[in-house]
């Protein structure tokens, strides 16, 4: 009874993608989905085509242009350095595919653990309701509340050598208030649907009601917290390597926009410095951006309807 | 006033307290559980300025009794939460006989100011324009323009700052690119001088502004296309209210509510994505402040705004919270 609920409605979705009106074929899902993939596959393949060593202090000639550009401040560009070079003879190209992947590494454990703990809490808060409801929810909005990149500023202030997966571990402390309200405000609406007080009445245990009746009529609302909180984590952890925070040993794309606004980049005309590893991180919170934006859409069918036509 | 009764503005002020506690609290343990602590990072600071200091161990005893550091840590602990709810947050450890307090003081205001007109510029403006995106009956040519306005809606404050003053202030030379007023003004209230602010406070705003409207309309589109098939709705219509009626009094009034929800939510994000904007443009307000302290490892500075920081948003967030009974009549606060 309780695998048969749960398992229709996956089916028929399966079904409905071969016939191409599967909501799941959302244009903004595979578009942002395919940018997130192009900037993952850059940081996967990029090292076979391109010499990352070049991302190390001294490797290539300084202060090169791109490519196709000219700068009166700058010597002409070379075309061994297709994105040019920084000022401490870092080659662009070779700092780009480095640091991406590292982004989502921070982003993924963080994001990753507080969503294991949201989905705790928050299933734990809206099914058991009571005083560990108004617990949780209550130190989940206090949290919210607090200005973490302040507090993620004292801590890494302290904490001055991080490697990457530690500060992973530190952001974590603050994605997990988000996706437990969000799960816990799910969790509410679920609780009273028939099949979950069939699945009471029928004596299904209470983490079998959780996991297996309402955690699959979520999905879509857990991967779109999930899509959010990641790239709210590697927006954490870019503005702290952007502070001058981050891991110092290898290069992250927000400690090479650290690095290029201390050496005034900017009034120096050096737009690519900062330009390209900006770049990539807008690439990245579109991407993720319209995939949380393509998943809520399938989880609530109005705000599909309303696209003008 | 229905809508506000006593339990809930008790609970509400109890989450305030425990925000604020949990905050200071966080501030307190954090330096203590990384090794070292500010005496050693003094005296640090002060080998790496002369190189040898004679005496140092009796001197960070010293110290170390003169900051309170040898007493037990509840005590320290009580003695640290008596001493930020009376704002006495000490001294800074690079400009030494100058309270924490009194630099927060002269820049709490100029954080104040630019981000209460930045959010409430981009609340309004993107509210507004998530209202007429969710509307049925807005006109074919801007509803296909306005989803142009969200470009920049996944962008970080601080990369749009970047932008801004790459183009604007080093391209076009339109604004200045740092500072908050211009050299040689007499700060007060003079006309110059609040030109000057203006002018300066642009491009910060314009970061803040264009970053987050997006924000706002997709969170108000949603509500607006939710509230499309309600009854009210409706009957409004069948009545022959005339549009904008229907638009403003029925469709916006019910779909905002949540927006103010949304905001009271996201303060603390604005507030410290607003750091890295005001750092960049090396505006005086907290968080160049707080990036000086990091700078210097000065690390009175850097506790003491970072707890100024949270009181302030909890206080917001107070404020929002205490006004929405009173907008949205419907709410009754009441344990269920």
């Amino acid at each position: 009874m309780a695998i048969l609920t749960a398992g229709k409605p996956l089916a028929r979705g399966a079904l409905r993608v071969t016939h191409w009106d599967s909501p799941w074929l959302n244009p903004k899902l595979i578009i942002g989905a395919a940018m997130v993939l192009a900037v993952i596959l850059m940081g996967l393949i990029g090292p076979w085509f391109w010499d990352v060593k070049l991302a190390r202090v001294g490797a290539a000639p300084l202060n090169l242009p791109p490519m196709w550009a000219h700068n009166p401040l700058s010597p002409p560009p070379d075309p061994a350095h297709p994105l040019g070079t920084e000022s401490n003879g870092r080659d662009m190209l070779a700092v780009v595919i480095t640091g991406a992947p590292r982004s989502f590494q921070v982003g993924l454990i963080a994001a990753g653990i507080g969503m294991l703990i949201g989905v705790l809490f928050g299933f734990t808060a809206g099914f058991m309701g009571g005083w560990v409801d108004n617990v949780i929810r209550t130190l989940a909005d206090s949290v919210i509340t607090i200005p973490s990149l302040a507090v993620l500023i004292v801590i890494s202030s302290y904490v001055r050598q991080v490697d990457i997966n530690s500060m992973a571990l530190i952001l974590a402390l603050f994605s997990w208030a988000g996706p437990t309200r969000v799960i816990r405000a799910q969790a509410l609406t679920l609780r009273e649907r028939g099949y979950v007080r069939m699945a009471r009445l029928s004596g299904v245990s209470t983490p079998d009601i959780m996991f297996r009746e309402m955690m699959p009529n979520m999905l879509p609302y857990l991967a779109s917290s999930l899509a959010g909180n990641v790239s709210g984590a590697i927006l954490a952890a870019t503005s702290l390597e952007a502070l001058g925070l981050g891991p110092t040993r290898i290069p992250t794309l927000g400690m090479t926009i650290f690095y290029s606004i201390r050496s005034s980049a900017i009034i120096r005309g050096m737009w690519w410095w900062w330009g390209f590893p900006i770049l990539i991180l807008v690439i990245i919170f579109t991407g993720l951006f319209l995939i949380a934006v393509g998943l809520d859409e399938i989880a609530n069918p109005r705000l599909r309807g309303a696209k003008p036509a | 006033m229905r809508g506000l009764t006593k339990a809930y503005v008790i609970r509400r002020l109890g989450m305030y307290l425990l925000t604020v506690w949990l905050g200071a609290t966080l501030i307190f343990i954090i330096p203590r559980l990384a090794p070292g602590d500010p005496v050693a990072a003094m005296v640090s600071r002060l080998t790496a300025q002369a190189g040898y200091v004679q005496n140092s161990g009796p001197m960070i005893e010293a110290w170390r009794a003169r900051f309170g550091l040898d007493a037990p840590p509840l005590l320290q602990y009580l003695r640290f939460l008596l001493n930020s709810i009376t704002f006495d947050l000490g001294y800074s450890l690079t400009q030494f006989p100058v309270k924490v307090e009194e630099m927060v003081a002269s820049s709490l205001p100029w954080t104040l100011g630019l981000l209460s007109i930045a959010t409430l510029i981009s609340f309004i403006a993107g509210t507004t324009i998530g209202a007429l995106m969710g509307w049925r009956r807005t006109p074919r040519l801007l509803k296909s323009l306005l989803p142009l306005s969200l470009a920049f809606t996944s962008i970080p404050f601080f990369m749009l700052a970047i932008l801004l003053i790459y183009v604007f202030g080093f391209g076009l030379r339109l604004f200045p690119i740092s500072g908050g007023f211009g050299r040689g003004i007499v700060q007060g209230w003079n006309w110059a001088f609040i030109k000057s602010v203006v002018y300066h406070g642009t491009l910060p705003a314009l970061a803040i502004v264009i970053a987050s409207m997006g924000f706002w309309a997709l969170g108000m589109r949603g509500m607006m296309i939710t509230n499309e098939g309600e009854d009210y709705m409706i009957l409004a219509q069948a009545k022959g209210l005339r549009a904008g009626r229907v638009f403003w009094r029925y469709a916006v009034r019910n779909a905002v509510l949540p927006q103010v929800t949304a905001l009271a939510l996201s303060l603390g994000g604005i507030v410290g994505g607003s750091t890295l904007v005001e750092y960049l443009f090396a505006y005086p307000g907290m968080g160049y402040l707080l990036y000086q302290g990091i700078v210097n490892n000065d690390y009175t500075v850097i506790q003491g705004i970072v707890f100024i920081l949270i009181l302030t948003t909890a206080t917001a967030v107070l404020i929002i919270d205490l006004i929405y009974p009173l907008i949205d009549p419907r709410i009754t606060y009441q344990r269920r």
